[in-house]
């Protein structure tokens, strides 16, 4: 069922890869409410603002890491369903297997195609 | 290329990128030289500049600077994690390393093809940097640190080491518990981390869900420390905090119980005013971060239109003067003074507003400085301690763009002739380290900045020699020493008996002058046999638009930047004295000399002998000053300094030209040249006479 507007949050420190990652997403042909935030506070902040239907982030940010961040929403009932998805920068391995341990959707390293990166979205924003 | 990004945009984050790494390089370079230790929040945020370069390089086409980053990234990693050992060569390589990156990113944005052997030659060099460490324990440290297994479980692979390292140096290890209000949290958590940094290391921040609730956010953070219990706890008063400590490999400690219950319903909505997009609207794009970048072209444009403004308000000014002298004070001449006056005090602002986005911290060429200052002690075999006050000071950003080469000169002339040798300086009782300081303050509408040393100072004795060898000075010529000074910015003029491949030969301070004259700026010099040398830099915090004086002198007018007044003044013919062939006036028991405008340029003026009172302007920059002689003042304005023909640029004593509120172009007068034409008459009356022969 397509819903009329989708909110997707994304928090990622750089803010070329957030207008890269905005304009991937903008190119979607459905509506998408994108809040973009730099850091893990910015995210906890933005959290309960909205209802949303995606969070994209990265693992390297300024203030609480990637890991701690996606460790609060799955641990939090309100948060626990939303669909994640992790793009950053190749690194450590040790980082990724955390990230799937935690409940990760998926996880995608730069640089991103941006077919496949919204053939992604489209999956699970299910429409 | 990706759509919607522009290659502008990827290039001033790469560039802030590099900035961060060198600027982190900086902080390693001066701590392992203070300690021998590394700060390890330094090395890990420069780990962490390097892999974002890597992440967008790769992202936007770059890929060779990705590839270099890669590496980088790395050597870093390894570093941070402790797997290897930082010399000091391995620094010089990677301050070298980020400086080309930035060259291969511009010639790369110029269109131009990096070639693989220059990638491989820099991949080569990053390899020497290598040096690996003794290797780590197989101890399971992390296992037995008695950390509960959820906070383990979201600790990055860095953390995790921190975490180790803190064990093996068996610091105290202890949880804090901190809970705060959803709104603030973040400058709260702020505080209390910048308290906790102090007592120690922060290992981690980690929000908890079980412990939050829809308006409440709880943290636990780890921190590392060689304090006991009771000091921690003393510093955390009045922090909503609970303190734990973790004993290694006691049993783990349980985050705090699953608090609550789901929440029934649907959570409640904090609705900000506005923030909520309209049914039916297009999907927008809010962003959080507050700043926005800009062209300095697109600045250069704004500032010419706010220019072109003030001209046009200095038209309607003028003819509302007209019609005042034609009608008189009608109700409507009132009305549209008014209005006038209004538009004056918005454009005021509006000038105003233009004028403070261009200014940037003079601080932002100090880490290039610093670099600099470092390589070339380095190849001196020189040590110095380079000393920076004032880095917040502002400037136009395009003055400090042109500040950087000549500062650079000065200081390279501080190294490599001011600073002596090791050996001389022990013999003569001074510190084997050297010092340079660097320092920028404000002062009106000026900055001033001075670089000093503790160096050998200026020999006097022997400059006058060079200077009458040179057929610069005369041998009879009694000069003082400040008299000498001038002959130091004469191109060609060097005592040193060697040349060195730092310096060159001779073309440091003529150059440098020029350059800090076409900022309109001076450039003075103090020195002292033995005990160091002084560059002393005045600059106008702007040129884009400066107030100025009109006068005029026969059938010209000309304008004088304001900031170079210091008074007007009449005075009876009679009060102007002759001393050694110099028109002069006694101002307040010092003697001004004069310098009469209609005569330097040439001018055909009235017979202003029969005048009553001659007016006098009073200029000067720093401590030298003399009095221009005009025929009239007309008032003072606004004006946009523009550039004139490349035929008017050689005139001594012209620093421009700019249009009046009438459609007439007039010429600015170059200050700082007037008063050396009037000071230093002497002397250079002597270089252009040996120049015809």
């Amino acid at each position: 069922m397509t819903k009329e507007n989708y909110q997707i949050l994304l928090a990622e420190d750089s803010a070329i890869t957030r207008a890269f990652l905005v304009s991937t997403l903008e190119d979607l042909s459905v509506q998408v409410n994108i809040i973009e935030v730099a850091s893990g506070f910015e995210a906890l902040k933005q959290l309960p603002r909205e209802k949303f239907d995606l969070i994209i982030t990265d693992i390297n940010m300024p203030d609480i890491n990637g890991l701690e961040l996606i460790s609060f929403i799955r641990n939090n009932p309100e948060y626990a369903h939303i669909p994640l998805i992790v793009v950053t920068t190749e690194g450590s391995p040790r980082d990724k297997e955390k990230g799937m341990a935690l409940g990760v959707d998926e996880y995608l390293v730069k640089p991103i195609d941006p077919i496949q990166f919204q053939e992604l979205i489209r999956r699970y924003l299910k429409w | 290329m990706t759509s919607g990004i522009n290659l502008g945009d990827f290039l001033a984050e790469a560039e802030d990128l590099l900035d961060r790494l060198n600027h982190g390089l900086l902080d390693l370079d001066a701590a392992v030289k203070r300690n021998g230790k590394q700060d390890p929040a330094v090395v890990n945020d420069i780990f962490r500049a390097a892999h974002s370069l890597k992440g967008i390089c790769g992202m936007f086409g770059f890929s060779e600077v990705g590839e270099i980053a890669h590496k980088m990234e790395d050597l870093l990693d390894r570093l941070r994690l402790g797997k290897l050992k930082l010399t000091p060569e391995g620094l010089d390589t990677m301050f070298e390393v980020v400086e080309e990156l930035r060259a291969i990113l511009s010639r790369k944005a110029n269109g131009e093809q990096i070639g693989p052997e220059e990638i491989e030659g820099l991949k080569r060099r990053l390899l020497r940097v290598e040096q690996e460490k003794k290797e780590a324990d197989t101890r399971d440290w992390i296992k037995e640190s008695g950390v509960s297994e959820d906070i383990l479980s979201v600790l990055t692979e860095y953390e995790e080491h921190r975490l180790v390292e803190n064990l093996k140096e068996q610091k105290n290890i202890f949880q804090i518990t901190a809970g705060f209000s959803l709104d603030t949290f973040d400058e709260d958590l702020t505080v209390l981390q910048k308290t906790l940094r102090e007592q120690g290391e922060l290992i981690t921040t980690l929000p908890s869900a079980e412990a939050s609730s829809e308006d409440k956010i709880t943290f636990f953070l780890l921190l590392g420390t060689d304090k006991p219990e009771a000091e921690i706890e003393a510093q955390l008063s009045g922090y909503p905090v609970s303190l734990k400590p973790i004993q290694p490999g006691a049993e783990e400690i349980r985050a705090p119980a699953k608090a609550r219950a789901k929440a029934g319903g649907e959570e409640a909505e904090l609705e900000e005013a506005g923030a909520e997009p309209e049914e039916g609207e297009i999907g927008t794009v809010r962003s959080l971060t507050r700043t926005v970048r800009v062209d300095i072209d697109k600045l250069d444009e704004l500032m010419n239109i706010v220019g072109e403004l003030v001209l046009s308000k200095n038209v309607i000014a003028q003819l509302i003067e007209k019609l005042r002298g034609q009608l008189g004070f009608g109700e409507m001449g009132i009305e549209l003074y008014k209005a006038n006056r209004n538009l004056e005090h918005k454009l005021e602002e509006l000038q105003g507003s233009v004028l403070e986005v261009r200014m940037v911290p003079i601080g932002q060429i100090y880490d290039k400085l610093r670099r600099n200052v470092r390589k070339l002690a380095r190849e001196t075999g020189k040590e110095v301690n380079f000393i920076t006050e004032g880095g917040d000071t502002e400037l136009d950003k395009l003055i400090i763009e042109d500040l950087a080469d000549p500062l650079m000169h000065i200081i390279r002339n501080s190294i490599d002739h001011g600073i002596e040798p090791k050996k001389e300086r022990i013999s003569q009782g001074k510190p084997e380290q050297a010092q340079i300081r660097l320092r920028a303050l404000q002062r009106g509408n000026h900055v001033v900045i001075e670089i000093s040393d503790d160096g050998a100072g200026l020999d006097f004795a022997r400059i006058r020699k060079k200077a009458i060898a040179m057929g610069l000075i005369g041998a009879e010529q009694e000069l003082k020493e400040e008299d000498l000074i001038p002959v130091l910015f004469i191109s060609g003029f060097s005592t040193a008996e060697k040349v060195s491949q730092l310096s060159g030969r001779g073309v440091g301070l003529d150059v440098v002058k020029n350059n800090i004259g076409a900022l309109s700026g001076a450039i003075d010099l103090e020195s002292e046999l033995g005990k160091g040398t002084k560059v002393i830099i005045t600059l106008p915090i702007t040129l884009a638009i400066i107030q100025a004086l009109i006068v005029e002198v026969g059938k010209e007018t000309f304008a004088i930047p304001l900031n170079a007044v210091s008074s007007g003044l009449a005075v009876r013919p009679e009060e102007i004295k002759t001393i050694e062939g110099r028109e002069v006036i006694e101002l307040r028991e010092r003697t001004l000399p004069l310098l009469r405008l209609d005569k330097f340029f040439k001018l055909n003026s009235g017979p202003h002998l029969e005048l009553e009172e001659v007016y006098i302007v009073t200029v000067g920059i720093a401590e030298r000053r003399i009095g221009l002689v005009v025929d009239r003042l007309l008032g003072r304005q606004d004006i946009v300094i523009k550039s004139i023909g490349e035929v008017l640029s050689g005139i001594r004593g012209v620093a421009g030209a700019t249009e009046l509120g009438d459609q007439r172009t007039i010429l600015v007068l170059d200050v700082v040249g007037l008063i050396e034409e009037a000071t230093s008459a002497r002397i250079s009356g002597r270089i252009s006479a040996g120049s015809a022969e």
